[in-house]
């Protein structure tokens, strides 16, 4: 009996995403972006299509993390405090193929910045930079409802993608990406049926199906990655498998949590076995994101130059040996 | 063909001898049924037994091991995906070692590998073989690297020497070390039989499915099966899809010349290329990997990957109950209690060090679970609680009499009180990201 590729073959697809609209479309991005549309698990091009290489963010922030690491801070330390010069870093010298603003410094116990500071730098991030953009909001529901709401106004026909809605508190950021015209990342606490559910309550609401990404909430390595990369595989065998309310492009955000945890932080004098930490902050967050793209992941925001470089240099050499897009 | 563990059952002597080391034939029966076992384990099994399991008698991928007294086990993986059941054998990781390095630079490679283990959360992390290359003038480096290994280690071997003389004289100093042979290309007819006399088992290597497979048979032909293979691929998407082939012809079609372990030396430019390249081995069913280099911080990480991916999905991670300090705690410092549920237990000492407070955690044995599981199960009570902190004497090491229960098991707050006299309870916050806020707002000691 001679080998034959075993190909599997399945009856549903992943939804197709953009993000980002150009001038013609009403906005102002100089290109979009498309992510999903795959046929099959990640990169089984043997069995499948995946139109798409999934794409790598980077984050700027309002007001700078309390845990922002040393090694990390060395890349960004003129730039830190203006996250449109900082953006332009990103996009210019690192290869960001989008930007993701985190907003945090709204919450009330983070910063209490005001709606209008928060769309003053949603302005100057959006005019420094013409890739699509995401925007991260607090983890605080009515300060959420409150900043993402003005921020949806503000760049209204840009078809951003709004991060994030929960089961809990979804309807008024959905009800304002319907209005502006924008894209939404549905997040759950790492549970396949809660993912479906959200994803149902958008729809009976009328939210568009081809504007939804799904967050299934990143576990880094040693805090979790077991769930979130086992769901994530769930997720998406099911969303193949037929079941449309679980067949949307998943985003992750390795560089956010890994950088994080005691391991992206903690000095070597500190905990010998661990091996330096400049290398360690990397690794940490290359591996999380390399084991989410093949659970996937098709949309991944990362903060080391240096994981962004690995993971866009592997995607390309994945669909270069296709001939893909 | 499936047959039940009943069906098998019926066919073996039934006398309970004990000599497959299970102490029944029934159960020796039912892991045959799920291909944990192999018949060939049964010494007393009849030609009938022999010839109606066959190849239903053997798991659809061998089970391999290298090594001597602390063998490295890998292969016998049942599933495609973890969640389906588990992955049961780790990726072994090796690190290359090279004759052209010299003997001196080997050793102190060899030594920081034998110091090298890692805790985390109760498991002691370690690499496992050491993949030593000759590719010097002559064979003495190579042996003598060798015979280190043997004086300071028990770790497993595989051997990469394509003179055949050198390679025996290796396998002469690791004879009770049942190392493995590295093929690069096609096996000489001798490495058969080097391979049978020394009990090493072979790593074949080709770069086409199709030569793969012919490698496979023909070692099968030479009476050999401890095998591992090598399908060499270029460019990261190949090696994922070549794995995934070859994984699942051997659990779905029950391909036999593909159903043993993988093995990858892994290349790359950089650092983190290796470690992407690893990880992707580590996901996707790489058996062994082979680093080029020792590197800790790199060691560290794929360790906690292997350790994430192979972790039994029905099993809760655990960490040791006792009582951890967080940043620098005084006898005046809060005293807060929850489950020994990693994932809880991580979160709550990670929002803890985040408010800047030092803090005494008590982490109690609830088996794993988080705290409202251990809670609804009886695991995770005022009377459980009392009696950890007591069992461990607690109450002697700090001043303070206020504990913090976490805000989801509000309703034990009057139990704890009374099964810890002179304690007042404070229930806490129901999220762990709210403990800055929370200790901010309240009189903890």
């Amino acid at each position: 009996m001679a080998f034959e590729i075993p190909r599997e073959t399945n009856t549903g697809s992943i939804a197709e995403i953009t993000l980002g609209a150009t001038s013609e479309q009403g906005g102002t991005r100089s290109h979009t972006l498309t992510l999903g549309g795959s046929s099959s698990l990640p990169f089984h091009f043997f069995e499948g299509e995946q139109p798409h290489p999934p794409v790598v963010a980077m984050e700027v922030f309002d007001s700078v993390p309390t845990k922002y690491p040393e090694p990390l801070l060395d890349y960004y330390r003129d730039v830190i405090d203006n996250p449109g010069e900082m953006a332009k870093k990103c996009v210019e010298e690192y290869g960001a193929e989008l930007i993701s603003v985190r907003l945090e410094g709204t919450h009330p116990e983070k910063g209490n910045k005001s709606v209008d500071e928060a769309v003053e730098i949603v302005q100057k991030v959006l005019s420094s930079v013409s890739v699509p953009l995401i925007f991260t909001g607090p983890s605080h529901f009515e300060k959420n409802n409150e900043v993402m709401k003005k921020v949806c106004e503000v760049t209204a026909g840009e078809n951003c993608l709004i991060n994030y809605v929960e089961t809990d508190n979804y309807k008024t950021i959905a009800a304002a990406c319907i209005a502006y015209g924008h894209t939404l990342v549905a997040q759950s606490p790492i549970d396949v049926n809660l993912a479906k559910q959200l994803n149902i309550l958008l729809t009976d609401m009328n939210f568009p199906a081809d504007k939804i990404v799904m967050d299934p909430l990143t576990g880094t390595l040693g805090y979790g990655l077991e769930y979130t990369y086992s769901i994530m595989e769930r997720i998406r065998t099911d969303g193949l498998a037929g079941d449309k309310m679980l067949a949307f492009p998943m985003l992750v955000t390795p560089g956010y949590e890994s950088f994080n945890v005691k391991e992206a932080r903690a000095p070597q004098k500190d905990y010998p076995d661990w091996g330096d930490l400049a290398q360690r902050g990397i690794y940490w967050e290359t591996a999380t994101a390399v084991s989410l793209l093949v659970a996937g992941a098709e949309l991944l925001i990362l903060y080391h130059p240096q994981s962004v470089e690995i993971i866009k240099s592997k995607i390309a050499e994945i669909f270069a040996a296709e001939g893909g897009e | 063909m499936a047959l039940s563990g009943l069906d098998i059952f019926k066919l073996l002597p039934k006398t309970n001898c004990g000599d497959c080391a299970v102490p029944t034939c029934l159960a020796f029966a039912m892991k045959l049924a799920q291909k944990k076992a192999e018949l060939s384990e049964c010494p007393h099994a009849s030609d009938e037994a022999k010839a109606t399991l066959g190849a239903a008698g053997t798991p659809p991928i061998r089970l391999v091991k290298i090594g001597g007294a602390n063998a490295l086990e890998v292969g016998n993986e049942t599933v495609m995906f973890r969640h389906e059941k588990t992955f049961f054998h780790q990726t072994g990781i090796a690190i290359e070692l090279r004759s052209s390095d010299g003997t001196e630079s080997n050793r102190v490679k060899i030594q920081a590998m034998e110091n090298l283990t890692v805790e985390r959360v109760g498991e002691q992390l370690t690499a496992d073989l050491f993949f030593v290359t000759f590719d010097s003038e002559n064979g003495e480096v190579f042996l003598d690297t060798l015979t280190v290994i043997k004086e300071l280690s028990t770790k497993g071997v595989i051997l990469n020497c394509q003179d055949l003389t050198v390679l025996k004289q290796g396998l002469e100093i690791l004879k009770e070390n049942r190392p493995a042979i590295y093929c690069e290309a096609k096996p000489a007819e001798k490495i058969y039989s080097l391979a049978k006399t020394f009990e090493a088992s072979l790593v074949l290597t080709a770069r086409s499915f199709e030569d793969l497979e012919a490698r496979s048979n023909a070692a099968v032909t030479a009476d050999l099966n401890a095998l591992i293979l090598n399908l060499e691929a270029a460019g990261f998407g190949k090696k994922l899809q070549h794995n995934t082939l070859l994984r699942r012809s051997a659990l779905q079609q029950n391909f036999k010349p593909f159903g043993y372990p993988l093995l990858t030396r892994i290349k790359g430019a950089t650092p983190v290329e290796i470690l992407a390249e690893a990880s992707l081995q580590i996901c996707k069913y790489g058996s062994i990997v082979v680093l080029p280099e020792y590197d800790q911080a790199l060691l560290y990480t794929l360790f906690t990957l292997r350790q994430t991916i192979y972790t039994d999905p029905q099993k809760p991670i655990q960490v040791d109950p006792k009582v951890y300090a967080i940043g620098d705690p005084t006898p005046d410092s809060p005293v807060f209690v929850t489950t020994n549920f990693s994932l809880t237990y991580f979160m709550v000492s990670g929002e803890i060090e985040n408010s800047g407070v030092s803090a005494h955690l008590v982490v109690t044995d609830a088996e794993g679970q988080s705290v409202l599981t251990a809670w609804a199960a009886g695991k995770f009570d005022g009377e459980k609680i009392a009696k950890f902190i007591k069992d461990i004497q607690f109450e002697q090491q700090v001043k303070t009499r206020k504990i913090i229960i976490p805000g989801l098991v509000a309703q034990i707050s009057g139990d704890l009180e009374e099964s810890l006299p002179g304690w007042e309870v404070i229930v806490g916050c129901q999220e762990a990201s709210d403990i800055p806020s929370f200790i901010k707002s309240v009189e903890l000691t």
